[in-house]
């Protein structure tokens, strides 16, 4: 590889781009890293969007990521915030954007993901997708005027957001399409269990009915919710929660290869030369599950932004990025923990508490294999999984580790009594 | 090198538990424990990567 001096260019100033450009720098990097953002912002936190921001009883602040000191200083980053790449030339190595074009001599794509949108939608007030610290904002005012609120979509973001208009005073009702919510995060049967805790907390849920349209009065601001079978639900803020798509639009034509979201080898680097990806866009063979995956998980996005920035700071000793998959949520003050993965599991077992409770831990088996354990409020169990999966443990090793666990938990409680 | 652990932010996901259960662990209470008090220095890059991948930026290093 031969370097001009432009150095490393980082697109996407959220936690796959920093987590990249402090890679590079731990991995040694001293030529400049120039760091271009879409949003106005410094890089802030999403989960809390959802969660804290939405709940806080004084006024809302963001989450950063690093303080803008730590940015410019001790990372010597060069930051081009409010700025958003438009196109890409990877023969020239040029990423092309809104104020002007930027060389580089190493890339790392990071744009992450963008909601997706009811059809017809965009031009009605009250109706807001969560994305971003604007997008928190606006969801946050409509909740203190009073709004009714109906959130479209019961995956993970859509319920906590639910959750939370709750907590705040609002009176909410989720719409599902699905018949089980969550079902291809955790498999049907935790999928219901998951969405029984609205219901337990006074949030009504309809599943299995898809909206038909959204309903507006005169000034365009939306007034309800007409659902598929007839029914209608009165509603002044509406959130759609039904997904995001990789932010992949500024790449079209530029030779790189997309797929679902961009389709990187085993170390994060994508079809061009010169050229890594991290976060929410990647899709990448993950030797841990065996499995091609795309996921839009924080510590997923975390690891794989050090690791792209670590290879792209030193390709020749590149390595590969594999990883057992982790998320979580929080609703009603309950926090749903997930370990590898639930895809075509061949039997689940809950292994401590019940699953029509608010706590209980689930583990997955495919053949002999353990293959994921979802807990709900089991914080210092459900990470102690993460080894095991890595090392690819069989299935009676884990039932074994898990009824020790719980073992040692009945014992806490009796004490405790 | 010191570990330290902010417990107003921690809320127990064990993530650095994942990368070094020998140093960090998160016991019943949700809350993480550091097992050992000195840190040897072959052990820097995995708790940087801990630091690093704290959900809640909950831990930070001394030295
Ligand atoms: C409300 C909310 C709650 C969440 N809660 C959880 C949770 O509890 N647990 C969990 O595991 N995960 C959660 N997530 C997911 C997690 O936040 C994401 O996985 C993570 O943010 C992905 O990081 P990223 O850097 O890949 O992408 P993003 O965070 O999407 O960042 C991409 C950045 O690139 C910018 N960008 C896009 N296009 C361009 C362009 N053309 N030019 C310049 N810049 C561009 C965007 O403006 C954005 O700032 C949540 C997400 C949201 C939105
Ligand atoms: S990763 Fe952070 S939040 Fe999780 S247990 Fe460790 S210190 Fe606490």
């Amino acid at each position: 590889m031969t370097d001009t001096g432009s150095g490393l260019v980082v697109v996407g100033a959220s936690l796959a781009g920093l987590r990249a450009a402090e890679g590079a720098r731990r991995a040694g990097y001293q030529a400049p890293i120039t760091l271009i953002g879409a949003e106005p912002h410094l890089p802030y936190d999403r989960p809390p969007l959802s969660k804290d921001f939405l709940t806080a009883a004084g006024p809302p602040t963001a989450t950063l990521l690093r303080e803008e000191a730590v940015l410019r200083d001790e990372l010597a980053l060069t930051l081009r915030l409010g700025t958003t790449a438009t196109a890409l030339d990877v023969a020239a190595q040029i990423v092309v954007t809104d104020s002007g074009e930027v060389s580089y001599d190493r890339l790392i794509v990071a744009t992450g993901a963008a909601p997706r949108t009811l059809p017809g939608t965009d031009r009605l007030s009250g109706v807001h997708a969560l994305r971003t610290i604007d997008d928190a904002h606006a969801i946050r005012a409509a909740i203190d005027g009073g709004a009714r609120t109906v959130v479209v979509g019961a995956g993970f973001i859509g319920s906590e957001i639910a959750a939370s208009a709750k907590k705040r005073g609002s009176e909410v009702t989720v719409v599902e399409a699905l018949a089980t919510p969550l079902a291809r995060a955790v498999g049907e049967e935790l999928g219901l269990a998951l969405a029984a805790l609205h219901e337990r907390h006074g949030t009504r849920l309809r599943v299995g009915v898809g909206v038909e349209r959204l309903e507006a009065n005169g000034v365009g601001a939306v007034t309800g919710v007409r659902l598929a079978d007839g029914s209608r639900i009165d509603a002044d803020l509406v959130v759609v929660g039904i997904g995001v798509a990789p932010a992949t639009g500024w790449l079209a034509g530029s030779g790189i290869e997309l797929g679902n979201g961009i389709e990187c080898d085993e170390n994060l680097a994508t079809s061009a030369p010169n050229v890594w990806a991290a976060g929410d866009l990647v899709s990448w063979p993950n030797a841990t599950t065996g499995l091609r995956m795309r996921l839009e998980h924080w510590t997923i996005a975390a690891e794989q932004g050090g690791a792209a920035g670590r290879n792209a700071a030193d390709p020749d000793a590149a390595t590969p990025f594999t990883t057992v998959p982790y998320f979580w949520s929080d609703q009603y003050d309950k926090r749903i923990q997930f370990v590898g993965v639930a895809e075509a599991a061949d039997e689940t077992t809950t292994v401590i508490g019940d699953l029509d409770s608010d706590s209980f831990l689930v583990l997955y088996r495919r053949g002999d294999r353990l293959i994921g354990a979802l807990g709900l409020e089991q914080r210092g169990t459900v990470m102690k999984f993460r080894h095991l999966l890595a090392a690819n443990a069989g299935w009676d090793e884990a039932m074994s580790f898990a009824k020790e666990r719980a073992a040692a938990a009945a014992a806490k409680a009796a004490a405790a009594r | 090198m010191r570990i330290n652990v902010d417990y107003d932010r921690c809320t127990g996901h064990g993530i650095c538990e994942s990368l070094a259960a020998d140093l960090f662990e998160v016991g019943g209470d949700g809350m993480v424990h550091l097992l050992s008090a000195g840190l040897p220095e072959d052990r820097r890059a995995v708790v940087e990567s801990a630091v690093a991948e704290c959900p809640t930026q909950a831990l930070s290093l001394d030295g």
